[in-house]
Formats: structure tokens, C-alpha cells, sequence
């Protein structure tokens, strides 16, 4: 589904990822962890199309498509899906229109015909249990006054109505209490299938208690330097980064 | 050198005009006012660049048309023309205004509400419009209020008798077709003690004419404890010309709330003055003005806080696209005795082109010491996060930026308490963004 070769990136004149691989399958959970500053978020980003970045080399192919020659909307519309690590408040634009909108963009770049009020209300109801989002956030306007909590389960409850086949969690886990990570994960994991792949970013191995991903990998330096299973997160969450950075310095 | 040629001579039309028109006046006419007024022009002329207060408003392309003061009746209005322009809503309680002068034929004249008076000028004979006609006005500093004061051809009287509560909506709908002519119409509004009322007044033209220029003056009276919804909407063609001068007077405990919304138009220029000449007054302004092309729109605003514990609130908000160019100058005065003042005014401006420009200007002048008082101003493009954070959920990027004018203009709409007006302008706000998108409009 995703196939990235020699992924290099900078901003600003900086090199930020320096020879990213990653494979994803369809259906399969990637975690990707690595110490602060490795590229974690550079990656979220430059796969939903950022245009701060610049890619110097490699390339990244989507379902056999150019990844990188898409627009952001183009990418979402692809079905490529980016929960943002601080998502944007948008005052006066209602969470209801602006996935409505979303939602029907996707559709009409899928041959389907746009859900009307009733039936996309419909849809809302059904998909606002799965991450116990009250009715008022709906009618809000996005993010705006949300708690840090309430802006990751509005991103999972976005995901839940757009249906992406490639989701890309960007520190989801972070700033979120106990319950609401139980609440975000109980989310994502019902939306798993075989047909939708994950990436999820994050700094701790807690979240992985939740969903747990068939591959984990470590970055740093901007580039993967190792990757295992579940069992490699509990080790990173007992042994901390050093050893990582030690073993990526030998490599060197 | 040139320019100042052309001033005097467009001056001296000017004066001459009266000279004719002064020949038709009657005895109901209010004849002293308007020679008074006239020699203040004659005194002061047009405003320059030079002039602090129309320092970014140059009106020379106003100045180059050759422009007749006065005109002979010229009714062409059909009840379709009307139904075109009822922003208001059919419960409106509807005065046409046409070529500035009153048009009874196409105004409601049945079923007007108990306590409620409407008279037209040049029947108003009601002890309130004598008490206060040119009370507020200050035609000696002004040039366009001195010659609507002066040629002022008609205009709607409006009060409310004490106690009365007006639900129904007027609207005062101005219609303009004639061609290279000035209209000079005026409202005197007035709501009686503890009454309420809502007034859209409107200003359209008919397309196919020349120029066309519109100098409305409203002198506005809110009595104890009275309320008023004042909306001016102004939607004319790219090819008129619009000065208007509103003067507000609030008595104790009253409250006054415009909202001033300008679509179109190709040089506007609005002064608002409200005084808060009592105790526990409270006014809200709002102003909207969504510009294109090679617009100039120019927001003068004055809040004077006279007495204590007055509060007031001020947002305008501008969306300039093309080579438009907007101004906003809100002076907020809080004098010596107005302690307790609480006087809030903000101005947010988006370019949307590089060509478009603002200037804005806060000026507040604060004499008493215990009052809370601030102001802002911003100017800048559409929020890039918010743009990519749309576009990242597949909205294209021209449809996440129509979303985010939406929500931007709104935010000024949603201030209005008629719903018919509200929602008509909300559609013609999504309609100016030219966006198929379904934007929440209610």
C-alpha cells in the first residue's frame, strides 16, 4: 500500500529525514517510535503533503500512485488520512460542515454521490459513539475551546466518518489521559480491517498497549535504524533510546 | 493646480443647483436650515487628501462627473423591481425610496402597527419631527451632511410611541436608477420611551445607467429606555457613489445596535457618530464590508461616551479582494464625567490579493480615569494551518478558503436579530465567495 525508498527531507536548509524505508501492507499497524528530534512528525508531515518540506530524494508510492506529486487534498481524497499531533481550531466553520464538506469531496473523487443533511446526520450519530463524542461538539465550531483530550477524539471521530485505507496517528497519545487514550484506541481499533493500514507515531510504548501494531520501528537521525515486533516497544520502554543511539553510532 | 480648478467649478455647480432649487422650496420646507447649510459648504467645499479625516478617501473621480442635485420625478419602479431587492423579509413592514424620494404606491400603507408612526417628509407633521429634524446633524463640519441638509429631497419619519413594542421589521428600501444625478434622501428616526424596533434600511441600484451617487443622512433618536436595530445594507452597482452620515442620540438606559454591511459600490464612505448623552446606555456597531475590484470603502466611526456607565462594543470586519482598498478610522471619546465606561472597538481586516490594501486607525481619547476601554486592529491573509488542516480532509484549497471567509464574515451577519435579513445575507455572502459548497445558513 505504502512504500517508502530513501526518504530524504529538510526544512530550512536542514536535513530532517536522511534515507527513510518503510513498507506497509495493506491491513497491517506500524509504529513508529524514536527519542525527540529523530523525524517522527517531519514524516506525518511530509506524507500529508506539507509543503514546508523539501524533498531532496527518494520517492513515496501510494497504492502504485506518486505520492508526492499529489496536493493534500488529493492525498485525502486518495484516502490518506493524517490525525494531526495539535489539531488547527477553526472558529465560526462547524465541526458538522466541514466534515460534511471533507466527506463529500472524498465521495465525489470516489465515483459515490454526496450524502445529503439527513443521511450524513445519520452517519454522524452512528460514528459518535464509537470515540463518546457529545452531540454539542458537532455543531461547534472545529477545535475551537476543545480540551486536548476532546481534539485527539475529534480526530479519531473524523477518521471514523472519512473511512481512510491509510491513517497516519501523529502522537495521538500524547496529552491524553488515561481514559481518553483507552477511548481513542477503542476507536481506531474498530476501524481496523483488513483493507486499512495504520502508522502510528508515538513517543511511548503505552499507547501500543492499546493498539497493538504487527511492526515497530525506530527512528532516529531521520532514518529507520531498527525495526521488530510488538516486543521491541517493551523493550524501548524498559531500556530508554541510548542503546539505539549507541548501536546507530556503531552503524555508522 | 488642475484639481483645484475642477474642485471650485464642481463647487460652483453645486451652488448654483441650490440657487434654482432653492426657487421650488415652500414654506414646509425648512428654508433657513438649508441656507445655513449651503453656506457651510460654500465655506468649506469638498474635502482634499489634505483633510486629516480624508486622508486615504480621495473623492476626485466623484468630483470629475457632471452630476444634477435635484430631479424631476421619475418613477420607473415596478412591484418586481421590489421583490428583488425585500432582504427584509415579506412581514417587512416596506417604505420604497426612489431616486431618494418617497414612492407611496409601492409602500405599505395597511396594517401598519398599532403606536408606530411612519410619515414621509414633506407630510410630517408629527411635534416629534419638528422637535428633532437637523437636531443632530452637524452640517457646519461636514461638506455631503451640509448638502443633504441643503437639497435634501424627501425622506421617512419614523417613530415609536412610548411603550410600544414593534415586532414586524421596517424596512426603508432605497432604490437608485437615475442616471448622473445626486439623490438626497434622510430618515429621522425616533423610538418613545421604553418601545423597541427593528429598521433594515437598504441601498440598491438598477444596472444599465451611469453614475449615480447617494448622500443619505439619518438622524436617529433613542429615547429612555427604548431599543432600535438599526441595519444599513449597502449593495449598490460598481458605478455608485455612496457618502452617508448617521447620527446617533441615546437618551438613559437605551440601547442602539447597526450594523452596517457594504457590498458593493464604488466609492463609499460612512460616518457613524452615536452619542451616549445619559446614563447606562449600550450600543453595539458592527460593519462588514466585502470588497473587489478597484472598491474604496471608508469606515468613519465616533462613539462619544458623554455620561457614566455606558458600555459599548465595536467589530468591523473587511474582506478586500482585487485592487480594493478599505479604511477604518473608530474614535472612541470617554469624557470626564463618563466614569465607569466600558468601550470595546476591533477592526480585522484579510487581504485576499496582493493588490488590496487597508488602512485603519483606532483613536481613542480617554478623560476619565475609571473605565475599561481597548482596541484592535489586524490585517492579514487567510490562516495557512487552518487552509492546510481543511486540505489535509480533502477540501480543495479554493473551497477551504470560501469556508474560512465564510466563517470570517459571518461572524459579523450573525449579529443581526432579523432572520429573513440574516439568512438573505448569509446566502449573498456565500454567493459573493462563489462557492458551490453548502455553508450552514442559520
Amino acid at each position: 500500500m505504502l512504500s517508502i525508498k530513501n526518504l530524504k527531507a529538510s526544512i530550512e536548509g536542514r536535513q530532517i529525514l536522511t534515507g527513510l524505508n518503510l513498507d506497509v501492507k495493506a491491513g497491517e499497524i506500524h509504529a513508529i517510535m524514536g527519542p525527540n528530534g529523530s523525524g517522527k512528525s517531519t514524516l506525518a508531515s511530509v506524507l500529508a503533503g506539507r509543503t514546508e518540506y523539501e524533498i531532496t530524494e527518494g520517492e513515496v508510492l501510494y497504492n502504485g500512485k506518486n505520492l508526492l506529486e499529489l496536493s493534500p487534498e488529493e492525498r485525502a481524497r486518495e484516502g490518506i488520512f493524517l490525525a494531526f499531533q495539535y489539531p488547527i481550531e477553526i472558529p465560526g466553520v462547524s465541526n458538522a460542515t466541514f466534515l460534511k464538506t471533507a466527506l463529500n469531496e472524498i465521495r465525489k473523487a470516489k465515483g459515490l454521490t454526496p450524502l445529503d443533511s439527513k443521511d450524513f446526520l445519520v452517519l454522524m450519530k452512528e460514528k459518535m459513539k464509537l470515540v463518546e463524542i457529545e452531540k454539542s461538539l458537532t455543531s461547534r465550531s472545529v477545535n475551537e475551546g476543545f480540551s486536548g483530550g476532546e481534539k485527539k477524539r475529534n480526530e479519531i471521530f473524523q477518521m471514523a466518518i472519512l473511512e481512510p485505507t491509510l491513517a497516519i496517528l501523529d502522537e495521538t497519545d500524547s496529552g491524553l489521559d488515561i481514559d481518553a487514550l483507552r477511548i481513542v484506541a477503542k476507536g481506531v481499533n474498530a476501524l481496523r480491517s483488513k483493507d486499512r493500514s495504520f502508522v502510528v507515531i508515538t513517543h511511548y510504548q503505552r499507547l501500543l498497549d492499546y493498539i497493538v501494531p504487527d511492526f515497530v520501528h525506530v527512528l532516529y537521525n531521520g532514518r529507520i535504524v531498527k525495526s521488530g515486533t510488538k516486543e521491541l516497544a517493551l523493550e524501548l520502554e524498559d531500556k530508554g533510546y541510548d542503546w539505539i543511539k549507541e548501536e546507530a553510532e556503531v552503524q555508522n | 493646480m488642475e484639481l483645484v480648478t475642477e474642485n471650485i467649478n464642481i463647487k460652483e455647480n453645486f451652488l448654483q443647483d441650490f440657487k434654482i432649487f432653492s426657487e421650488t422650496l415652500g414654506k414646509r420646507n425648512h428654508v433657513a436650515i438649508r441656507k445655513e447649510a449651503i453656506e457651510n459648504f460654500r465655506k468649506a467645499g469638498f474635502p482634499t487628501l489634505k483633510n486629516e479625516e480624508w486622508k486615504y478617501t480621495d473623492i476626485s473621480p466623484v468630483l470629475k462627473l457632471s452630476l444634477q442635485n435635484f430631479q424631476t420625478e421619475n418613477k420607473l419602479l415596478s412591484e418586481k423591481n421590489i421583490s428583488e431587492f425585500s432582504i427584509s423579509g415579506n412581514d417587512s413592514i416596506l417604505i420604497v425610496m426612489e431616486n431618494g424620494k418617497f414612492n407611496a404606491a409601492l409602500s405599505v400603507n395597511k396594517n401598519i402597527p398599532e403606536g408606530l408612526i411612519i410619515q414621509n417628509f414633506s407630510t410630517a407633521n408629527h411635534p416629534e419631527f419638528e422637535k428633532h429634524f437637523a437636531k443632530y446633524a452637524t452640517h457646519k463640519s461636514d461638506s455631503f451632511v451640509a448638502l443633504n441638509t441643503a437639497f435634501n429631497s424627501d425622506g421617512v419619519f419614523v417613530y415609536t410611541e412610548p411603550g410600544v413594542i414593534i415586532e414586524r421589521p421596517i424596512h426603508i428600501l432605497h432604490i437608485s436608477h437615475s442616471e448622473n444625478s445626486v439623490s438626497y434622501p434622510r430618515n429621522l428616526i425616533v423610538t418613545g420611551k421604553n418601545s423597541q424596533l427593528k429598521i433594515t434600511s437598504s441601498f440598491h441600484s438598477l444596472n444599465s445607467f451611469e453614475h449615480n451617487m447617494v448622500n443619505c443622512v439619518n438622524e436617529i433618536v433613542t429615547e429612555e429606555n427604548s431599543q432600535l436595530e438599526f441595519y444599513l445594507i449597502q449593495e449598490e452597482e460598481n458605478n455608485c457613489y455612496h457618502f452617508n452620515n448617521t447620527f446617533a442620540h441615546q437618551e438613559k438606559n437605551s440601547t442602539f445596535n447597526i450594523c452596517t454591511i457594504t457590498l458593493g459600490g464604488s466609492i463609499v464612505r460612512n460616518n457613524l457618530n452615536i452619542v451616549l448623552n445619559d446614563q447606562n446606555c449600550t450600543s453595539h456597531l458592527y460593519g462588514l464590508y466585502l470588497l473587489n475590484e478597484n472598491q474604496l470603502v471608508d469606515n468613519h466611526t465616533l462613539v462619544d461616551h458623554a455620561m457614566p456607565n455606558c458600555y459599548s462594543n465595536e467589530l468591523y470586519k473587511g474582506l478586500i479582494d482585487g485592487k480594493a482598498k478599505g479604511v477604518f478610522n473608530g474614535k472612541i471619546f470617554v469624557r470626564k464625567d463618563a466614569q465607569k465606561t466600558n468601550a470595546y472597538q476591533s477592526n480585522k481586516n484579510i487581504l485576499l490579493s496582493d493588490d488590496a490594501s487597508m488602512n485603519t486607525k483606532p483613536q481613542l481619547e480617554i478623560y476619565a480615569d475609571d473605565v475599561k476601554c481597548s482596541h484592535g486592529a489586524t490585517t492579514g491573509q487567510l490562516d495557512e494551518e487552518a487552509l492546510f488542516y481543511m486540505r489535509a480532509r480533502g477540501i480543495g484549497e479554493s473551497d477551504a478558503k470560501a469556508l474560512l471567509n465564510f466563517a470570517f464574515a459571518g461572524d459579523v451577519i450573525q449579529n443581526i436579530k432579523i432572520d429573513a435579513l440574516k439568512n438573505n445575507l448569509l446566502k449573498l455572502l456565500a454567493h459573493k465567495l462563489n462557492s458551490h459548497i453548502e455553508f450552514d445558513l442559520n
